[in-house]
């Protein structure tokens, strides 16, 4: 009869929960930064990590390079198709290279990279991690006097950091390549006028502006990423439910950062 | 060399560990057993500096473990060698890299020594041949006998066994044992063994020590509990079904369980 009492209650619940959470979130964050920090400062320490970031800049980047050149080449030829015919009306198709160019150097490239590497990387980061943790395997690490934090974490944030600008760059360059393809080759643009406007219109700065997002994501999806795992609670379904929130969180993420360094950029 | 000083370890409600005073002598290999739950990995865990006591000490000579540096903690650590419940062999690495790990990370040996060193911890334990095995393609009872070579790789000063014979088979459950008593002996190396066999227990201990529900119940040398006239060390001794010691550690009456609160177990 009088659900007034209730709807407080409802509304009581809510704000709650989105108080407990909005608090959780803050200390992941403030714990994923601490662990990160102490992990990367084993960077210039002895022993010397240097091969086991080799072997990461291998699993995660070069492992990678398949699914971001795919990627890439498929945004550049929608860009190019979808372009063309917002263009064609205006009969200003000859824009058609500075608007792909623009569109994937400054914003696709980073954040659609950085999509696919959390997918890919990312999320086996956590996996890989979390699942050290359930069979004990940091442990033996430990016991064998070997930093976790150093073998596992630093290796694996430095390759993120390093491999994500370079896939970028390589997103970039095939997107523009067959964003090429399609405009000239298929739709018939000139192509003296492709790629002038596009070298016109590109500035250093856009250049610029898309390796610092690059690196930005680079950080914030190993940070992200390995912390989860390292974290995660060691059964089986900690590492699952880790793994969904690495790749949520690191998704979100990186569309949150997008938006403060573009900010910044423009 | 080792001592424990009012050891308590909670983990939110359930005591693990409850103010254990232990003292674990050079040279000797100590027992600890106890039923299921009764604290015994807790306490190796402790030991190892894995975990962190909820309240009390432990001291290795002089040095607090609590407030060490992590520096130090590892300078431990490198005499220090664990084979652990469920193994815990690194995946990523092939039979023969995980038992040259400690090697390979803390000498600067040359690779021809490293393999004749790891070649023949494989032998102790009855692997050799097994060098290019995945973790993934050994059985149980394999697993374990690695992480047991992979421990002893270093030629450690203290060792912690956390179950070295349960899932294998009588005979290298026997050769596993017999290697523990052995190399104490031989090496002058310190053993921790926790174990829930018995007979292979008392056989190999210097001093065993009885845990029940995070408590030391009993301790002495094998001899002494053999003897003990307290009824719970005859019960666990003896494996006997009925004594002072339950074997369900419910709390609650199982007829008020079965008759009424539904819902309060629920498979997810
Ligand atoms: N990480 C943990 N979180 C919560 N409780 C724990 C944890 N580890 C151990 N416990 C609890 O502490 C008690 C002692 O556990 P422990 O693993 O030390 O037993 P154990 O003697 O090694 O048993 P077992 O012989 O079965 O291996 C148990 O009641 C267990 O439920
Ligand atoms: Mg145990």
């Amino acid at each position: 009869m009088n659900n007034e009492p209730a709807q407080q209650n409802n509304a009581i619940l809510f704000f709650g929960s989105l108080g407990r959470w909005f608090l959780r979130a803050i200390e992941s964050m403030g714990d994923a930064t601490v662990l990160s920090v102490t992990s990367l400062a084993h960077l210039f320490a002895k022993p010397w990590q240097g091969k086991h970031i080799v072997i990461q800049l291998y699993a995660l980047g070069v492992g990678s390079f398949v699914i971001i050149a795919i990627t890439g080449a498929f945004t550049g030829m929608v860009l190019a198709l979808q372009g063309y015919y917002t263009l064609a009306k205006f009969g200003s198709e000859s824009l058609l290279g500075s608007g792909v160019a623009l569109a994937i150097i400054r914003e696709l490239g980073p954040v659609l990279g950085a999509f696919m590497m959390v997918g890919r990387a990312g999320s086996s980061i956590t996996a890989e991690i979390g699942i050290m943790r359930v069979t004990e395997q940091l442990d033996a690490l430990q016991m064998m006097a070997v930093n976790p934090k150093a073998r596992i974490i630093l290796p694996r944030i430095i390759a993120m950091i390093i491999s994500l600008p370079l896939l970028v760059s390589m997103f970039d360059i095939i997107g523009l390549g067959a964003g090429y393809i399609v405009g000239v080759e298929l739709l018939g643009v000139n192509g003296g006028a492709f790629i002038g406007e596009m070298i016109a219109k590109i500035t250093p700065m856009d250049l610029y502006a898309g390796w610092v997002k690059a690196l930005g994501f680079g950080i914030l999806i190993g940070v992200i990423c390995t912390y989860m795992g390292y974290r995660a609670t060691p059964t089986t379904e900690g590492v699952a439910k880790a793994t969904t929130q690495a790749v949520v969180a690191g998704s979100v993420g990186v569309l949150i950062l997008d938006y403060i360094l573009t900010s910044f950029f423009l | 060399m080792i001592r424990t000083e009012k050891l308590s370890r909670h983990f939110d409600d359930v005591v693990a560990l409850d103010s254990t005073d232990i003292h674990i002598k050079e040279h000797q290999t100590t027992v600890v057993m106890g039923g299921s739950g009764s604290g015994k990995t807790t306490l190796l865990r402790l030991l190892a500096g894995l975990e962190c006591p909820t309240s009390g000490h432990i001291w290795y000579g002089k040095d607090d473990l609590n407030g060490i540096s992590q520096k130090n903690l590892y300078k431990l650590r490198s005499r220090m060698g664990m084979v652990f419940q469920y193994s815990a062999l690194l995946n990523s690495l092939s039979v023969y890299d995980n038992v040259a790990f400690p090697l390979v990370e803390h000498t600067q040996l040359d690779e021809s020594v490293i393999h004749t060193m790891v070649t023949m911890k494989l032998e102790q334990v009855g692997l050799r041949g097994f060098e290019k095995f995945m973790p993934s393609q050994l059985s149980g009872g394999m697993a374990k006998r690695v992480a047991f070579a992979r421990a002893l790789a270093m030629d450690p000063e203290i060792v912690f066994f956390d179950e070295p014979t349960s899932g294998l088979d009588p005979i290298s459950a026997g050769v596993i044992a017999s290697l523990i008593g052995d190399l104490t002996q031989r090496t002058k190396m310190t053993s921790i063994v926790v174990t829930h066999d018995v007979h292979a227990g008392l056989a190999i201990a210097d001093h065993v020590i009885l845990l029940w529900q995070g408590k030391v119940i009993a301790e002495g040398t094998s001899d002494v509990i053999r003897h003990s006239d307290d009824a719970r060390v005859q019960q666990f001794i003896e494996g006997r079904p009925d004594g002072p010691i339950p074997f369900s550690r419910s709390e609650t009456s199982y007829i008020e369980d079965l008759l009424h609160k539904p819902g309060t177990v629920r498979m997810s």
